[in-house]
């Protein structure tokens, strides 16, 4: 068992666990509140009263990291449930019809894969004006086909299966055994997949939020902190470093997570840990 | 009164995968106009080498996919004229046990849950009772149902599936391989459960193996098929005793019984 405890794993499990624990801290506590402004103690350094000092206009720079891991979690967690869930559905459609349909469905996935994800967001903001949440939907939309291939993917191998065949022989319909029999058993590589989704859909809304495509002040963002410190690089490069630093560990947490995972279910890694 | 199940001239093709993208696939034909008729409470016998078409005819009898040519009668009812819902309506009435008892099951459900499916698919009612006298009569107990298929050896877990295709009271059950995976001396425990069961419930059977003694043990005929056609058919004892084609002769060499 103690094979399994990768480095990999516990790194990021590990990195996972401090991000998601800033954000719910964030919930109910924060050291300051993380919108209050304070002209005269601006720039302060690290010290008792604010842990990681403040920024350009006073505020305690680790609330607002805080508050931003909340966001972004709460972005990437709607941005890939949706996302997700509709391409989840598709991937079983096409899987379960079959035929043109599947051929349909999977070209126009490769469509969305075409689209890339910035051009889609500031195509959004154009006619719906800069949101957080028009940065939700297009992290969503930019999931669908990801997940619409997975899915279909694993649903095809399941399909072939003699428990399948035995479902067809009971007279259980294509929805049913799609419901009963070809979700819970492409949940494994599904969920592999919504980890790493997880990881791009935070630094998506990071680049968003860069850009002033989503978190909209006061809302605090580790992307808009980092180019709102832009300005200030030389004189208080602490500013950018820390939302940098925060988006990497989240990133790599997600990532590092997610990979671990998917070598854990994959069987033929499995078989050569074994041996 | 219609015999169970008439197999009418069926042919079955499959188109290969294209070589190129300017010709098409070449055609393979897995089963090449067989015919044979089954009576009500007989059990046929369908022998042959792997890649014989043997399996293929068994997912024609099951209506997982149409054959190209020929029909398939149960109780006189074409399986493939049939609309989706009614041909649904009748699954009930044949069953299939598969070769793989590791895959036949799904991991995620109980014994239970996995024996109930054919009745649930029909909205049949008293549901628990059922799947606790499909346990019985295979030889499990009704705690059983509770577990997961992995806590099973294969020759249990073949008992699940074998109560999954009895429990709606069937009247053909169709064994592709139904004891191949499994190690001798538990396929002899199968074989008896499969004809106590048949002599129980008034089965008919369609027992299709590459084990010609094993088919001559519970058969009442035997059908010998060879690359997709049938190439001789007859009641066991005289396919047994004065087998015609040479290839009879090979099966019956190669399984230790000589005429």
């Amino acid at each position: 068992m103690t094979r399994l405890l990768t480095p990999n794993l516990v790194l990021g499990a590990a990195l996972v666990v401090l991000v998601v624990g800033m954000a719910a801290l964030s919930l109910v506590w924060t050291p300051h509140e993380y919108a209050q402004m304070n002209m005269r103690d601006r720039f302060a350094p690290p010290s008792d009263i604010h842990l990681l000092g403040t920024d350009q206009l006073g505020r305690d720079i680790a609330s607002q990291l805080m508050v931003a891991a909340r966001n972004s979690m709460t972005v990437a967690l709607i941005a890939v449930l949706m996302g997700g869930s509709i391409g989840v559905a598709l991937g079983l459609l096409a899987s379960a019809i079959g035929g043109w349909v599947e051929d349909l469905i999977m070209r126009i996935a490769d469509i969305g894969f075409a689209f890339p994800a910035l051009l889609f967001a500031i195509m959004l903001s154009a006619v719906f004006g800069p949101s957080l949440w028009v940065a939700v939907l297009a992290i969503a939309f930019i999931n669908i086909p990801v997940f619409a291939r997975v899915t279909r993917g694993a649903a095809n191998v399941i399909w072939t299966r003699d428990y399948v065949a035995a479902a067809r022989a009971a007279g259980r319909g294509k929805f049913a055994i799609s419901r009963d029999h070809i979700l819970p058993n492409v949940a494994a590589p599904v969920i592999v997949q919504a980890t790493i989704e997880f990881a791009i859909a935070i630094l998506a809304e990071a680049a968003l939020s860069y850009l002033g495509l989503g978190a909209q002040p006061p809302s605090p963002s580790w992307g808009r902190m980092l180019s709102e410190a832009q300005t200030l690089m030389f004189m208080a490069p602490q500013l950018a470093i820390y939302p940098g630093l925060c988006i990497m560990a989240a990133v790599l947490g997600f990532s590092l997570l997610g990979d671990a995972l998917r070598d854990l279910t994959d069987p033929r890694l499995t078989r050569s840990r074994q041996a | 009164m219609n015999a169970l199940l008439q197999v009418r001239a069926v042919t079955r093709r499959y188109r290969m995968p294209r070589s190129s993208i300017l010709r098409r696939g070449p055609v393979l034909t897995a089963i090449e106009n067989v015919s044979f008729t089954l009576e009500r409470g007989r059990t046929l016998g369908i022998v042959g080498e792997s890649g014989s078409g043997k399996s293929t005819l068994a997912r024609l009898i099951m209506a997982f996919e149409a054959p190209d040519e020929g029909e398939v009668l149960f109780d006189g009812k074409n399986l493939h004229a049939l609309s989706s819902a009614e041909l649904r309506l009748l699954r009930r009435r044949f069953q299939m046990v598969f070769q793989d008892p590791w895959g036949s099951l799904d991991p995620r459900h109980t014994v239970s849950w996995s024996i109930a499916e054919p009745l649930r698919a029909t909205g049949a009612g008293e549901i628990g009772r059922r799947v606790d006298e499909a346990l019985s009569q295979v030889g499990l107990r009704p705690q059983d149902g509770s577990k997961y298929p992995h806590e099973f050896s294969g020759g249990q877990r073949q008992r699940i599936a074998i109560a999954r295709a009895i429990v709606t009271r069937p009247a053909l059950l169709v064994a592709d391989e139904a004891v191949s995976a499994l190690d001798v001396s538990v396929q002899a425990q199968i074989l008896n459960l499969l004809m106590d069961l048949q002599e129980d419930l008034g089965l008919a059977m369609v027992f299709i193996s590459h084990d010609l003694p094993v088919v001559a043990c519970l058969a009442d005929d035997v059908l010998v098929m060879r690359a997709g056609q049938a190439i001789e058919a007859g009641p066991t004892a005289a396919l047994i005793s004065a087998p015609r084609a040479q290839y009879t002769r090979a099966l019956l060499a190669a399984g230790g019984l000589m005429p």
